[in-house]
């Protein structure tokens, strides 16, 4: 790779953003926040993924997913399977009529467990089942859809409609999904303890690094001629196809990205939280994911982590003291983003606040040059 | 027919109908385009024209007929197998990605990287530099590399929109008014660019100004209600008494 490239790859700016984010992340909050707070941060950022996907899938590729809850709910129950079926195990579930099943299959006579529980007994097997599962599904739904030039508020609302069947699958199915409750009651992985103040720690940072190699991902998509394309394909579909490309492969390809970044999120979600349940698959927290992105800027995968931590900080606090009152506030601030700043907080950012750093910069550089005895030839006009 | 075939067609249209809910916008309309032929298609507002281009670059599908581009029929192949076989088509209204520079718009056109791979390990090498360099300088926009295209001019995007064609270099041509919104100096401009470029392809060109037309066209077909009025070199076709009834005349 030669200099060139690596600069194509990440300008400067782009560099400053990922560092001040890692010390965000890596540094500010563990340093100050207690676990019980860091761990909530940890739990916002799984939903961090979804908002960085929806940013390559909606920002830039214009396919506007309200499903996203779906391939986060994939990913999150795989990992529970394989937590739940591991603290199962006959020994502690001996009290049951059927020992060695989920307990929630027993309550539910069931008396052996159905095949495609089976394969999840192997933590590989999971490992991959996270990121298969739902981008194959993400697949069959893009080949179903793009292929026939399904596209806008058709496939927003079609993605919406299996939000909710999966729903209602996951509920109606109780012996085989648990229900309503979700999968619950998860202990250990591969015999070490997640519910222990350290492993939340741990996992904490396993999230952050994996939140940054999928930006890092993104960025290459972003950087690369697929991003261009993706910006093009979203203004004249029809100029990009009548310049040779098959567009619906390449919005195949996005939502399938998206998928998978949804999916490790939901994983890392289960694995930081102890369980998992429907009521993080349809529709509201679909929709709840877009406006994260949305608060962010849709155009930016950096502002779609920070509209992420903002707007879900603000839903903790607010919804402590006005439960009732959230979804309203939520519904108020996707309409007024909407509205007011179309292009999120990274618009915001990039319109007011980078021009004024970069204004201080200079003019701290200029004041330190001047001290120095080095005097600029043009300073003496400015200041 | 053995006449036809004996000389060197890059383009045939054999007995093309288009019906749209029973209305044929495309009646049992044919043509034949040779190498290096610059081809204007003229006609009354309905007559088919846009239709036929569509028909050709696959966006409509014909309901009977034949369009046969260096023997391969098109009439099957979607929208950009057809653009693979070499045939490059500009839109009515300027159609380009307003977001992008001029430099990435004509770096997008440009046929390389044409699947989800391909895009992914695209690089912005020396060739591509140069190519997107020759073309600028031919669409008189080289110092425009850098502008972000919706800055423009109208004239500016339309000869954007043919550089993004040229870069594929297509063996055939089309562009639907190309002309529409220009100043005479872009005109006399843009009649010089596309004889400049017919080296080595053949041009199809929808348009309206009777000016441009006689500058650049080698032979006219006029078109009406779906079928060809007449066809021949300017000077015959605006002579021809059914052509001057309904389109000249007016």
């Amino acid at each position: 790779m030669s200099i060139q490239s690596i600069r194509e790859f990440m300008p400067k700016n782009n560099l400053v953003y990922f560092l001040c984010l890692a010390l965000l992340i890596f540094v500010v909050f563990p340093l100050s926040m207690d676990i019980f707070r860091l761990n909530l941060i940890g739990k916002y950022l799984t939903y961090a993924f979804v908002a960085i996907g929806l940013v390559l899938c909606w920002g830039y590729g214009g396919i506007l997913s309200l499903g996203q809850g779906v391939f986060f709910g994939l990913g999150g129950y795989c990992m529970a399977m394989f937590l739940k079926l591991e603290s199962s195990d006959p020994e502690s579930t001996k009290i049951q009529s059927t020992p060695g099943i989920p307990d929630f299959m027993d309550w539910n006579q069931i008396t052996e467990l159905p095949w495609f529980w089976e394969p999840f007994y192997s933590f590989p097997f999971t490992l991959l089942a996270i990121l298969l599962v739902p981008s194959i599904f993400a697949y069959i739904i893009g080949v179903a859809m793009f292929k026939r030039r399904v596209g806008g508020v058709y496939f927003a609302i079609i993605t919406q409609a299996i939000a909710s069947i999966l729903t209602i699958l996951i509920i109606g199915q109780q012996g085989y999904t648990g229900g309503v409750n979700g999968i619950t009651d998860l202990r250990t992985l591969l015999g070490w303890n997640i519910r222990t103040d350290s492993a939340k720690y741990i996992l904490y940072f396993v999230n952050g690094v994996l939140l940054f190699i999928c930006l890092l991902v993104a960025q290459f998509i972003r950087k690369s001629k697929l991003g261009r394309l993706l910006l093009a394909m979203r203004e004249r579909e029809d100029r990009v196809r009548f310049s040779g490309y098959d567009v619906s492969n390449f919005k195949i390809f996005i939502f399938c990205v998206a998928a998978a970044f949804s999916a490790i999120g939901g994983a890392m979600f289960t694995l930081q939280v102890g369980f998992m349940s429907p009521s993080f698959v349809g529709i509201v927290p679909s929709i709840e994911m877009v406006i994260f992105c949305a608060v962010g800027g849709r155009l930016s995968i950096f502002g779609a982590v920070y509209g992420t931590l903002l707007v879900n900080w603000a839903k903790t606090t607010f919804s402590e003291s006005f439960p009732e009152l959230w979804l309203f506030a939520m519904g108020a601030l996707f309409i007024s983003v909407v509205m007011a700043f179309p292009s999120g907080l990274a618009g915001l950012y990039k319109s007011k606040v980078e021009p004024w750093l970069i204004q201080t910069y200079t003019n701290i550089k200029r004041y330190y040059l001047e001290r120095n005895g080095t005097r600029p030839a043009e300073s003496g006009e400015t200041l | 027919m053995t006449a036809k075939m004996q000389k060197n067609f890059v383009l045939e249209v054999e007995g093309l109908t288009v019906s749209f809910d029973g209305f044929k916008a495309v009646n049992d309309f044919s043509f034949y385009v040779e190498e290096e032929e610059i081809r204007v298609i003229i006609g009354p507002n309905g007559a088919g024209k846009t239709t036929v281009l569509d028909l050709i670059c696959g966006k409509t599908k014909a309901t009977e007929g034949a369009i046969r581009f260096r023997g391969r029929d098109l009439t099957k192949m979607n929208e950009h197998t057809i653009v693979h076989t070499g045939v490059g088509r500009k839109f009515q209204n300027p159609s380009i990605y307003e977001d992008l520079t001029v430099f990435e718009n004509l770096e997008i056109s440009y046929p390389k990287g044409r699947s989800v791979i391909g895009a992914l390990a695209f690089k912005r090498n020396k060739k591509v530099i140069e190519a997107v360099n020759d073309i600028a300088e031919t669409i008189f926009l080289a110092d425009c590399l850098d502008k972000t295209a919706g800055l423009l001019s109208h004239g500016q995007k339309q000869w954007l929109e043919i550089g993004m064609l040229l870069i594929q270099n297509p063996d055939l041509l089309m562009l639907d008014e190309p002309v529409a919104g220009m100043s005479v100096a872009e005109r006399k401009q843009t009649a010089d660019l596309l004889n400049r470029i017919t080296k080595g392809r053949a041009v199809i060109v929808i348009e309206h100004d009777m000016q441009f037309v006689e500058d650049i066209a080698h032979r006219v077909t006029v078109m009406h209600q779906g079928k060809t009025l007449s066809e021949g070199s300017m000077d015959r076709v605006k002579n021809d008494p059914k052509v001057v009834e309904v389109y000249l005349g007016h």
